[in-house]
């Protein structure tokens, strides 16, 4: 296989609380190739955001390398775009245009009618030409999430960042959005790193799947899909084995209410 | 349990389907209720009413030295407008206003920065502010007019005491109640320094410094005023508050009722025009209410 675009290698990484300086992850290493849609999965508490967080240059690993097309990450940057849970993570004082045109300005990707005409597109793609005048807050959660995800896209940046951007949004919003994701990568096959908590979304979005455990978080398993929950040879269907992976050797005692919690 | 309960209940209610009021699922208001919406209608009309009880209770009273009746003030009013005084003393006070004012937005504005740029910034700043926010500016008078002379120096230095604590405050939460996914998107698009402070932190934290500014204005009006009653006259042109004061020595009542009505005027004009029309561009606009 060619060289990996994203190659994370014994990542451990440490961040301060108050009272407390925790390990998050625990020498972790994976490798994302171009047009991947690599999922970061596992409970709360595995360290998949902060994985995140470091890949997107906030945060420095305590040990070993994360390399972005063989140089060092040293600090956030459009080459690696964020789209966030939270929904204000647009701009409110822009409007969705401005949002997309001035975080190509911004970075210095593009200027003026360039970048006008760039943010025109992506809001097209994501179909809000409608609303491309109308500041955030007159938007529904998953039409910001849109703009985010458009705004993301229109940097074409070499990795798009995801952190649990789904997660905020009603069970359809969320599945809608999810057939989106899929088609918007169909038509550009951008290279993605997506985290999330949810077994059937990380099924569905991924095409590699990179299990976690929690506590520190340290890899489990890589597993492949292609979009559907299929058995295996032995007959297993991949969520249950994802879900054995994840819960059988440290959630014995409610392996129910640990899937309703996690699938949701 | 609950679908029983409801079949239940509905054959005693009246049938809603059908009747005269499900049919006007939308009717026009009346003139009336469209008139009574509207804000600064109702609001006319209580100024309305407390101008016919103020010249209702001075006729009652009938002395005019105590308390001069609506239409003698406004009479004083006009009289003081045509004279030219009124103008040039509202003038005088709002050109001592404004200097007090931008430069303690400017003093504002320079501690903030200091205060979001390191820890120990940020400790100096919270120290003064909860220091100097509770003291009234014109507490300091006595001392600004031992260090300034009387004269503009003095009413400047206590504006600027009046301005700068609410309006270092406010921006100063404001800026660190910056939501800390705007703080890495900005980062994100690779912005740094002056340029990350100028298109992402002023703008997030913008509802709660123009709240500081609105503060910062009206504390600042009050406290000229009164530093103008204290002492007066300042290099050769008083102002609104010297116009009150000067009015009360000579027993010429309603000028002095004119003289305050001119202060709230100024007041409402401000509040109203200026910092009304600011947010409706932009914390309305952006929907950010502080």
């Amino acid at each position: 296989m060619s060289e990996p675009l994203l190659d994370v290698r014994n990542v451990t990484l440490r961040y301060k609380t108050r009272e407390r300086l925790v390990t998050a992850t625990h020498q972790v290493s994976f490798q994302v190739h171009a047009g991947d849609r690599f999922i970061l999965l596992g409970p709360s508490g595995c360290g998949k955001s902060t994985l995140l967080k470091a890949v997107g240059g906030y945060l420095k690993p305590a040990a070993g390398q994360i390399r972005l097309h063989g140089s060092p990450i040293a600090a956030p940057g459009p080459d690696r775009m964020m789209v966030f849970q939270e929904f204000d993570q647009l701009l409110p004082w822009k409007t969705v245009r401005e949002n997309v045109v001035f975080a190509l300005e911004a970075s210095g990707r593009l200027k003026g009618r360039a970048a006008d005409e760039k943010a025109r597109h992506y809001i097209d793609k994501v179909g809000l030409t409608r609303f491309a005048d109308s500041h955030p807050h007159t938007l529904s959660g998953g039409m910001k999430q849109r703009v985010a995800i458009a705004r993301g896209m229109a940097m074409e940046p070499d990795i798009l960042l995801m952190d649990e951007p789904f997660a905020a949004l009603d069970a359809l919003t969320r599945q809608q959005m999810q057939d989106e994701l899929l088609r918007l990568w169909e038509d550009t096959r951008f290279t993605v790193l997506f985290v999330t908590h949810s077994i059937s979304e990380a099924i569905r979005l991924g095409n590699r799947i990179l299990l976690l455990s929690a506590h520190p978080g340290q890899v489990r398993e890589l597993l492949e899909s292609d979009g559907i929950d299929r058995p295996d040879a032995h007959g297993e269907l991949l969520s249950a084995r994802i879900h054995r992976q994840l819960f059988a050797a440290d959630a014995p005692s409610h392996p129910a209410a640990e899937e309703a919690r996690h699938v949701a | 349990m609950l679908p029983e309960a409801v079949s239940i209940s509905l054959p005693g209610q009246p049938a809603p389907v059908g009747s005269a009021e499900a049919d006007a699922v939308e009717r026009p208001l009346s003139l009336m209720e469209k008139l009574y919406n509207i804000g600064a209608l109702r609001k006319a009309l209580v100024l309305l009413a407390l101008a016919g009880v103020w010249q209702a209770y001075a006729l009652h009273l009938g002395n005019p030295l105590l308390f001069p009746s609506f239409t003698e003030t406004l009479a004083a009013l006009v009289d003081g407008v045509r004279s030219g005084v009124l103008p040039q003393r509202a003038l005088a006070s709002i050109e001592v206003l404004l200097l007090g004012y931008a430069g303690g937005i400017v003093l504002a504005a320079l501690g903030t920065a200091l205060a979001i740029g390191s820890r120990i910034g940020n400790d100096v700043l919270e120290t003064l502010t909860a220091m100097f926010n509770p003291l009234p500016a014109i507490a300091l008078l006595p001392l600004a007019l031992l260090w300034f002379g009387l004269g503009q120096g003095s009413l400047i230095f206590v504006l600027v005491h009046s301005v700068l604590w609410p309006v270092a405050l406010s921006t100063h939460s404001g800026f660190k109640g910056v939501s800390n996914t705007l703080r890495m998107v900005g980062r994100n698009y690779g912005l740094s320094g002056l340029r990350y402070v100028t298109a992402i932190l002023i703008p997030a934290a913008f509802p709660s410094i123009l709240a500081g500014l609105k503060n910062g204005w009206a504390f600042a009006w009050r406290t000229l005023i009164a530093a103008e009653l204290v002492f007066g006259v300042s290099s050769g042109a008083g102002g609104l508050g010297w116009f009150i004061y000067e009015n009360k020595n000579q027993l010429e009542i309603p000028a002095v009722f004119s003289g305050l009505l001119t202060v709230i005027l100024i007041g409402l004009a401000v509040e109203n025009l200026v910092f009304r029309t600011l947010e409706a561009r932009t914390v309305h606009r952006w929907g950010m209410h502080a």
